[in-house]
């Protein structure tokens, strides 16, 4: 009976643990699933054509996505400008002035901005930045983008001052420094590479959505000049292009796809291997 | 030589007496550091309460034609100008917690596999894959759930669940029906793939706060590997755990591109999971740059509302739980 008991309890040891391999394995392979896929589909279609050329009207085949590329772009330098400033100086001031209470409200706050839907944030700037002027515009996705663009820059600045060691300080104080120039001569230069990390990793992660530039940046099929006028971006144009009912459009949706992916994925590789290298696998 | 040499003679009686008055930092600059540092994090606070009030002041409209019944009526008639979140917010609930069902297993095995039997470095080159599983863009999963997921459901997933778990009592009911390849299933499929990454990750840290003696006390009597795991790890990780999933739960209710992509956009309730239905953030990607008449727009902005609140209760829960356990171990 005992005899029995031990061999199933052993047996069942090697089953589940086998299967939490097995799971952990399943996972990870669904990544390169996806960039096989993608870099199957999109292979095929992509050209020069597709980084230089507009979209051609509605059947006709060919044509290309440089405005969106272009429109991509844009938004993300409008984003970095509105919200990684915002996000550097609050993490300063959390990192290096805040109090208890405060500092608590705030860290609180950013967290709470986090998690967010990205589609509510697209409301929220449809209603500041497209309702009062009555039309889409570059400007209300970058809005958009940037709010975004905020919380993960609080938290990476937050995180990296803080590990910047406390003798380093001592040093600059000891020299009659006062705080903050201890602070941007000292402080911030040390861990500047870090907080860049955390940047591009949150410009990234922005580059990717879609849902808060669809009522707010719009899309356009062809250039914009200016910043005042709707605008097309690559995810927009993947998710316009893949519900279409074209072949051609399936194509360009796959090739588009590959280019954001690509982008994405190696901003990502590049910044957390930085990150991990220096010991903050999970900083942001 | 002699800059410094004044600058200290400066600097030292300064810091002789306790702290430095309020003047001298106002001199130095560092009252003025502080506030301008200030103003930028309180603009955080700004932001998000100006989101708020924007959600609040733009359903109005809405709030005041329906009021409560706003969240039981099924009809979503945009000619009529009659409005019901019922079907959006059932597919919401619905895609969620299949996706949960789906995803919390696997997402645990990994962990406990990437936590508890795989060596560091595997371990840490593993994390390191999912980290970038969780940044693919969400409209990425949308394009591959549309020409690779909904295919697959149609001809091969769909009619083998329709023949073996459609034939179980109780739960066959909920697989029964037309299989289009679009509907609740395949976006909790989708959902899943996209929430399993966060899952995992969380899980991992929690797991690998439980102290070692944990494990060698269960093991010395005599517990096998899974034995320790299964009821010393995971109990004493429990709270962290659900903290996880609280998280990977508000990730799905928000997940707006890939659910409309595969979702089937129809704002029915219905009881079978192959049935195409309709969520909350997906109406709103849909239908807000159409909706013309201003009662229209408010009640998606309500929609809106609906969802930034539930999103918000489980945030907040998911952090509580989280510190909870990496301060002081969830066991009791």
């Amino acid at each position: 009976m005992s005899r029995i008991h031990l061999i199933w309890r052993k047996s069942l040891n090697a089953v589940m643990l086998t299967l939490t391999g097995v799971c952990a394995f399943a996972i990870v392979s669904i990544l390169f699933l996806i960039l096989g896929y993608l870099i199957y589909n999109g292979g095929k279609s992509l050209n020069w054509d597709f980084f230089t050329k507009l979209p051609k009207p509605v059947g006709e085949t060919g044509g290309g996505m440089a405005n969106a590329i272009l429109g991509s772009l844009k938004l993300l330098l409008l984003a970095a400008l509105m919200g990684l400033p915002v996000g550097l100086m609050a993490g300063v001031y959390l990192a290096e002035f805040g109090g208890k209470t405060f500092s608590f409200v705030i860290r609180y706050t950013t967290d709470l901005l986090n998690g967010v839907p990205s589609i509510v944030i697209g409301i929220f700037a449809y209603s500041l930045a497209v309702l009062p002027v009555k039309h889409f515009s570059t400007v209300a996705g970058g809005f958009a983008l940037g709010i975004m663009v905020i919380p993960i820059t609080v938290r990476a600045t937050e995180e990296f001052l803080h590990a910047v060691p406390g003798n380093l300080r001592e040093g600059a104080m000891a020299l009659g420094a006062s705080k903050w120039r201890t602070i941007a001569t000292v402080v911030l230069p040390a861990a500047s590479g870090g907080i860049l990390t955390g940047m591009l990793l949150s410009l990234a992660r922005v580059a990717g959505e879609t849902a808060p530039l669809l009522f707010t940046a719009f899309s356009n099929r062809f250039w914009s000049p200016g910043w005042n006028q709707p605008i097309a971006s690559l995810p927009v144009m993947i998710y316009t292009y893949a519900i279409a009912p074209y072949d051609d459009w399936h194509r360009q949706a796959w090739a588009a796809g590959l280019v954001l992916l690509g982008l994405v994925l190696l901003a990502n590789l590049g910044c957390r291997a930085v990150l991990h290298r220096r010991g903050f696998s999970r900083s942001v | 030589m002699s800059t410094t040499a004044t600058t200290m003679d400066r600097a030292a009686p300064r810091h002789v007496g306790g702290p430095r008055s309020f003047v001298e930092r106002l001199r130095d600059g560092d009252e003025i550091a502080h506030v301008i540092t200030l103003i930028f994090a309180s603009v955080i606070l700004l932001i998000t309460s100006m989101l708020v009030y924007e959600l609040w002041v733009n359903s109005h409209l809405s709030r005041a034609q329906f009021g409560w019944h706003f969240f039981w009526t099924q009809t979503w008639d945009p000619i009529f100008d009659h409005f019901g979140a019922a079907p959006f917010i059932y597919g919401t609930l619905v895609t969620s917690i299949v996706s949960l069902i789906i995803a919390v297993p696997l997402g645990l095995a990994a962990a406990v596999f990437l936590a508890e039997l795989a060596p560091r470095n595997l371990s840490d080159s593993i994390a390191f894959l999912i980290d970038l599983l969780a940044a693919v863009p969400s409209v990425i999963y949308g394009l591959l759930g549309i020409f690779i997921v909904v295919p697959v459901m149609r001809t091969t997933i769909g009619p083998i669940l329709i023949n073996t778990i459609g034939n179980v009592p109780i739960v066959g009911k909920f697989f029964k029906g037309p299989n289009y390849g679009v509907g609740f299933l395949t976006a909790s499929i989708v959902l899943a793939i996209m929430i399993v990454p966060f899952i995992i990750s969380v899980s991992r840290e929690v797991l690998l706060t439980v102290p070692r003696e944990q494990r060698e006390a269960a093991l010395a009597m005599g517990a096998t590997r899974w034995e320790s795991t299964w009821k010393v790890v995971i109990p004493w990780a429990r709270t962290g755990i659900m903290g996880s999933i609280f998280l990977a739960l508000a990730r799905a209710l928000g997940e707006t591109m890939a659910v409309t992509m595969v979702i089937g956009n129809d704002p029915k309730i219905r009881e079978s999971l192959f049935a195409p239905g309709y969520t909350i953030a997906a109406v709103i990607a849909n239908e807000f740059t159409e909706a013309t008449g201003d009662l229209y727009l408010s009640a998606l902005i309500e929609l809106g509302l609906v969802l930034f609140l539930m999103t918000f209760i489980l945030n907040g829960l998911a952090r509580i739980l989280i510190v909870a356990t990496e301060r002081g171990g969830g066991h009791p």
